[in-house]
Parts: structure tokens; sequence; C-alpha cells
């Protein structure tokens, strides 16, 4: 103990001066976002190449390397490095010795390892996840998994593995590596939607109106697209089906007035959105089949980007301005109990989290004329209206969309006119730039 | 000993980041001792400062805008277009385009540069009929477009001025249909602004349908941010792109 005090005294000084003078601003207070304090040191050994076909070695490092930044971008593992890591390629159980993994440099509790074969044009994985401390019996997870022999079937093979040690070890949680994360995108020339997987591979478009479509949110069983599109008569909340690949009839989206930011509800039953049909923007609320529509809320000003609590489908956030410039509120699905949760400046575009716990939100607190910037990412506690600073001094970040894991967020950042979708830890921390090409703005994370 | 280690390296090096930061900033407001105690030493020239503003920075032509300067350690201070003028000063003009004031202060710490812009709208053209003129050129020169204050939606003065000649022509012309657009400057969020330019055009349309017009003669969209009529990051160009702006609808 003495040691480690000897080790901290230059820190503990600097705490011990800090603590005397007053408190800044509370940008660092850590409201928790499920991202566990310890976490489970694990390795992922390049796997073993289990066959001569010439595609073999390209799909084998794609494999290696999706499985490996998927493990390290979870956000619960404690990732060994390549460098700690053994050089051996374990092929299967009998081939690795455990001993090996748990001990230094490496120190891994839990080790990833197995084999991939490319044969007459299928690619063959086969997938371990051992206990290095269980000597006995080590086994956590066995998957053997047989797909086309392609890239994209070699990352999505990865993707697959990793959800299934995240759900294994990250209490229950499904793993995000097979979501997809929707967007508006300019690079054909006008905004459309767009879809790429998570980790910003296979980005691909998927509206072709040649107009301006803005605002994608995916329905929670991934079949349906809203999102709001202007033309020659205004905006409307349109409907495309992904089952479908063309428009479908969403009646309740275009009854006059400017019609935008649709929601779902998490059970994929109601939509939210704003319009200003009735002569006032307000948030109004239909069924996903359009009908059992209804204004909810009325307040003088605007009134957009709703967002439903999606644990349980009872309440909503949104952005009013009726006190000028806006703020984040909550009520019940009927309108009833409106809370506000942000005491000033600026505040838009909420995102509830899918525990129920959180909104997250941009924010920019001393929002004004001839102010530089600070527009920012922030994690709220909703009961107790404790916040969290999660992006600081890079540009002006919009449009925070939580992942289904609750740990990760995608947002925009906006840094010289220039717009490009990022995401990052619930904490903050792990950011990761998923466009470069255009201009990509809105990030919309689907629900599984 | 080792897994204390792990826990608490991470955690006290976290804290302490933070510490030193919050630190840090605190310091910088601190003078430093060393900087106090120096002796004085023969201070060269201070560089001179100069500051000018005119009011108000949006005006229809033939209408005057105050311009008021002031500089510090100057010798000679100029303004393009107007000559030499007193160190500090008000001085009152009439641009009849869009014009931008240029100051030049000079001492002997330097020389220092100000500028500041005033729009200038075209006033509303005397309505003529004619027949040369089609109904899209006559309500180009009869209707004008009304501009808003940051992040409100009211009609302000100028406005409310705009939108009754705006009512009268379209009163005088009932064979007319119009479009409000509703358009934002580029800062906040894109969503927020599209309900905010809703909020604008319909300000506008209640204030002509108060006025007389038919209700049905003015439809309303909102473009919000998503087209500006002036890129740049300027207040001049952010007001410009703060408007209720009229098409003919067809």
């Amino acid at each position: 103990m003495k040691a480690l005090l000897r080790r901290y005294f230059f820190v503990l000084t600097a705490l011990a001066i800090c603590a005397a003078v007053p408190a800044a601003a509370q940008d660092w207070i850590h409201t928790g976002s499920n991202l566990g304090s310890e976490r489970i040191r694990i390795a992922a050994a390049d796997f073993k190449l289990a066959s001569n076909d010439p595609q073999a070695p390209a799909l084998k490092a794609a494999f290696d390397a999706t499985l490996y930044s998927d493990l390290a971008y979870a956000g619960i593992f404690d990732l060994v490095s390549k460098s700690l890591a053994p050089q051996a390629t374990p092929g299967s159980p009998q081939e690795i010795n455990l001993a090996q993994w748990s001990d230094a440099p490496s120190g891994a509790a839990m080790v990833a390892f197995g084999a991939v074969s490319v044969n007459k044009g299928r690619l063959a994985v086969q997938g371990w996840l051992d206990d290095t401390r269980n000597t006995a019996n080590p086994q956590v997870l066995g998957k053997v998994y047989n797909e086309e022999a392609t890239q994209d079937a070699a990352r999505m093979i990865a993707h697959r593995f990793a959800d299934e040690i995240v759900l294994r070890l990250g209490g229950g949680i499904n793993g995000i590596a097979e979501t997809k994360i929707y967007f508006v995108s300019s690079r054909s020339g006008s905004k459309e939607i767009w879809a790429m997987d998570y980790d910003g591979q296979n980005q691909h478009q998927v509206t072709h109106l040649g107009q301006i479509a803005i605002s994608p949110r995916i329905s929670p069983d991934n079949s349906r697209l809203a999102f709001a599109a202007l033309d020659d008569r205004g905006w409307s909340i349109r409907m495309f089906s992904l089952d479908l690949n063309r428009l479908v009839s969403f009646p309740a989206g275009t009854a006059g007035g400017s019609n935008l930011s649709p929601a779902w509800s998490g059970d994929g039953a109601k939509l939210a959105f704003s319009s200003s049909r009735s002569g006032d923007s307000a948030i109004w609320v239909a069924d996903a089949s359009g009908s059992n529509l209804h204004r909810v809320t009325n307040f003088a000003g605007p009134d957009v980007a709703p967002t439903w609590n999606p644990k349980t489908n009872l309440q909503i956030a949104w952005a009013g301005g009726r006190t000028g410039e806006p703020q984040i509120y909550t009520m019940d699905q009927d309108g009833a109990n409106v809370q506000r949760l942000t005491d000033s400046g600026y505040a838009v575009s909420p995102s509830w989290s899918p525990s129920g716990q959180f909104l997250t939100f941009s924010w920019n607190r001393k929002y004004g004329p001839g102010a530089p910037g600070g527009q920012d990412i922030y994690v709220m506690d909703i009961a107790s209206k404790r916040w969290l600073q999660l992006t600081h001094d890079a540009g002006s970040n919009d449009y925070p969309s939580w992942a289904p894991d609750s740990r990760h967020i995608v947002f925009q950042r906006e840094i010289g006119k220039h717009i490009e979708i990022w995401s990052m830890l619930a904490d903050g921390t792990e950011q990761h730039q998923l466009t470069q090409t255009g201009n990509n703005s809105m990030p919309n994370w689907s629900w599984q | 000993m080792n897994r204390i280690n792990r826990i608490v390296t991470p955690v006290v090096l976290f804290v302490a980041l933070i510490a030193l930061a919050g630190c840090g900033n605190n310091n910088k407001n601190r003078p430093l001792p060393l900087e106090e105690s120096a002796p004085a030493v023969t201070a060269p020239a201070a560089a001179p400062t100069a500051q000018i503003t005119a009011t108000p920075t949006l005006v229809m032509k033939g209408d005057q805008v105050q311009l008021n300067w002031r500089t510090t350690d100057a010798n000679t201070v100029s303004i393009d277009g107007i000559g030499e003028v007193p160190t500090t000063g008000v001085k009152t003009v009439t641009p009849t385009e869009s014009t931008s004031y240029h100051l030049v202060a000079k001492g002997d710490g330097g020389t220092v540069e100000a500028s500041t812009r005033v729009t200038v709208n075209l006033p509303p053209a005397v309505v003529v009929p004619t027949t040369t003129m089609s109904a899209e050129q006559e309500a180009k020169a009869g209707i004008q477009d009304a501009f808003f204050d940051y992040d409100t939606y009211d009609i302000r003065g100028d406005a409310q001025a705009i939108l009754s000649r705006d009512a009268s022509f379209l009163v005088s012309h009932p064979e007319l249909k119009v479009v409000i657009g509703g358009y934002c400057d580029e800062r906040g969020s894109s969503e927020y602004n599209l309900a905010l330019g809703q909020s604008r055009a319909d300000a506008a349309k209640a204030a002509l349908v108060t006025a007389g017009v038919a209700a049905n003669r003015i439809r309303v969209i909102s473009y919000g941010k998503e087209k500006p009529f002036c890129a740049e990051s300027t207040e001049e160009c952010w007001q410009l792109n703060r408007r209720a702006g009229f098409t003919l609808d067809r």
C-alpha cells in the first residue's frame, strides 16, 4: 500500500490542490452508462488458416480484423493488444495452451480462437471462447459458420461471433456488431437516406427520390424506414419498406404544414412526429398504419424531434421552443405530466436510451448570437437530471442516437461546414469517424 | 497487489487528468509573480485599436445609417469613401447600395483596420401596371420579403411595415397566389430550424390574412436552413437568411 501511495503521490497532491479551488462546471460527472468499471481481459487469437484455397488468406484477414475491432469497441472488454498476445494460432480446443494466454504479458481471462477455411466457394469458420482459468472445463462457447466465400460474409461471421461473445460475457445484453446505422448523405447530389454497418462498412444508398430526404428512423423490426421529405407541397412523413424496396403509404404524414422528425415507439405500434397542420408546430401521434392520428402537445412555438421511452412506450421526450431557445421536455404519451429537463441554452435532438434510464441530446449551454461553437453531445440521467458531457472542443455535434445496447451512441460532427458521422461509447470515449465521403448527417441506430 | 494496481491505476490517472485540467484553467487566470516584480522598461508605442459599427445594418434604399467608430492610440483615421475622420466619431450616411465601411487607423505603434457592412434592400417599386411586365416581374417588384431576429418568429417593426405593403399589393392583385418560404440562418439544429422556419412563414401569413388577404391565396413551406440565400458565416449573411420569402404560386 505504501508503494501505491508513493506512486500516486503526485496525482493525489494535484487533486488536493484542485479540491481547494471552487469546482468548475460539472462537466465531468459520471452518470453511469452500463459500462462496468471492471472490464474482462480478453484475447482474440489470429484464427488458423485451415485450407489452401487462394481466397482464404484475404478472407481470414478480414475476419481477424473485424473480430478484433468488434471486441475492442464492445465497451466491456480489456482486449489484449496484438503485441502482447502469444504468436500461436490454435485452430481447435486440442491445440490451445491456455497457460500461454493466461500468463503475463497476455494475462487474458478469456481467449477467442478458431479456424478459417475455404472450400469450393464456401467459407467455413469454427470459433471457440475459452475461460483460461477454468482448465478443467474451459469452453464457454463453440460456434460453426458456413457462408458464401465473400469479404462481406467474412465480416458478417466475425460480427455474429463477436455478438455471441458479448452476449455471454456482457450481462445478457445483445452485442451490436450486426446492427445498422441509417443516415442522410448528399453524396449522390441530393439528400437521400443511406445505410451502413455499425462500424462504417458496407455504405449504400436506400432512397432515390431526387428531393430532400432527412430524419431517417428505422422501425424496431428493421422492416420499414420512416423519414421526412420535401416536395413542392412541403414536408411530409414518408414510409419506405425495406422488404419491398419501395415507398409505401403513410397517409397521416401528408396533410399540410410541415411534417417532420418521425419516431417509432419501441413496440413498433406507433409513430410520433412534428406537424404544423393545425397552424402551430406540435407533436402528433399516429398508429404505424397511419390511423388514430391525434395531437399531443399544445404550446406556442416549434415542437420537434420526439423520442419514445423504448422501455415503457408510455412517455415521449422532445425539443420545444415555447420559452425561446429550444429545451428538452418529457411528457406522458397523452401530453400530461410535462417536465422540463434542461435549464438553459439550446438543447435539441433527444434520443431515449433502450434501458429507459437516459436521454442523450445535443446541447449548447452558452448559445447566443456571436457565441462560438459549443454544441456538444450530453447524456442525462432522467430521474436525477444529472448530466455528463460526452464531446468536448471538437466541432458542432448533433443528432445523437443510442445503440440497442445502451452502451454506444452515434452522432454527427460538423467541422468547417463538413458534416460526418461518428460513434462513441456512452461515456464519450472511443470516438470513431464512420463516414469520410461527402456530407453525412442525422444518423439513426437500428434497434437490433 | 498487482490486481489492486490494475484497478487503481486507470482510476487515479483519470481523476488526476481532470484535476490537472481544472488546475490548468485556474492557473491561467493568475498573473505570474515574475511579471509583477519585473522592472519597468521603456515600453514600445502601444498598437492602435479600432472599432466601427453601423446601426442598423439592414436598411431600405434611401434610409439613413449611423456609423460609430472608436479608436485608441491612433494619429490618423480614415474611412474608405468618406476620407479622413476624427479618431472617434459618429456620422450619418445614406448608402444607395450594400456597402462595406472600412476604417484604417494609423498610430506610432502600427496600423489597424476595422470594417462593418450595411445591406441595402431595394425600395418597393412604384407599381405602374404596364403591359410589358409579366405577373412574376410585377409581383417581384411589389412584394418584399420580411426578416426576423435570431431564433424568433415574432414579426418585428420593419417586417410589419413590409408585410403591410405586401398585403396591399396582394389585395390590389386578387388574381395572384403566393408561397411563403420560411428560412433560417445556419446556426442550430436543422430539424429545429425547419419547425422555426414554419413558424416564421406562418407568422407572415397571419399578418397578411389580418391585413385582408384571403388565407386560401397563401401557401406556406419551411426551408429551414436547407436552401440558404447566403452562405457566409457572418451576422449580415445570417440576417439575410432569417426571412419569410415570397414566390408566386402557380
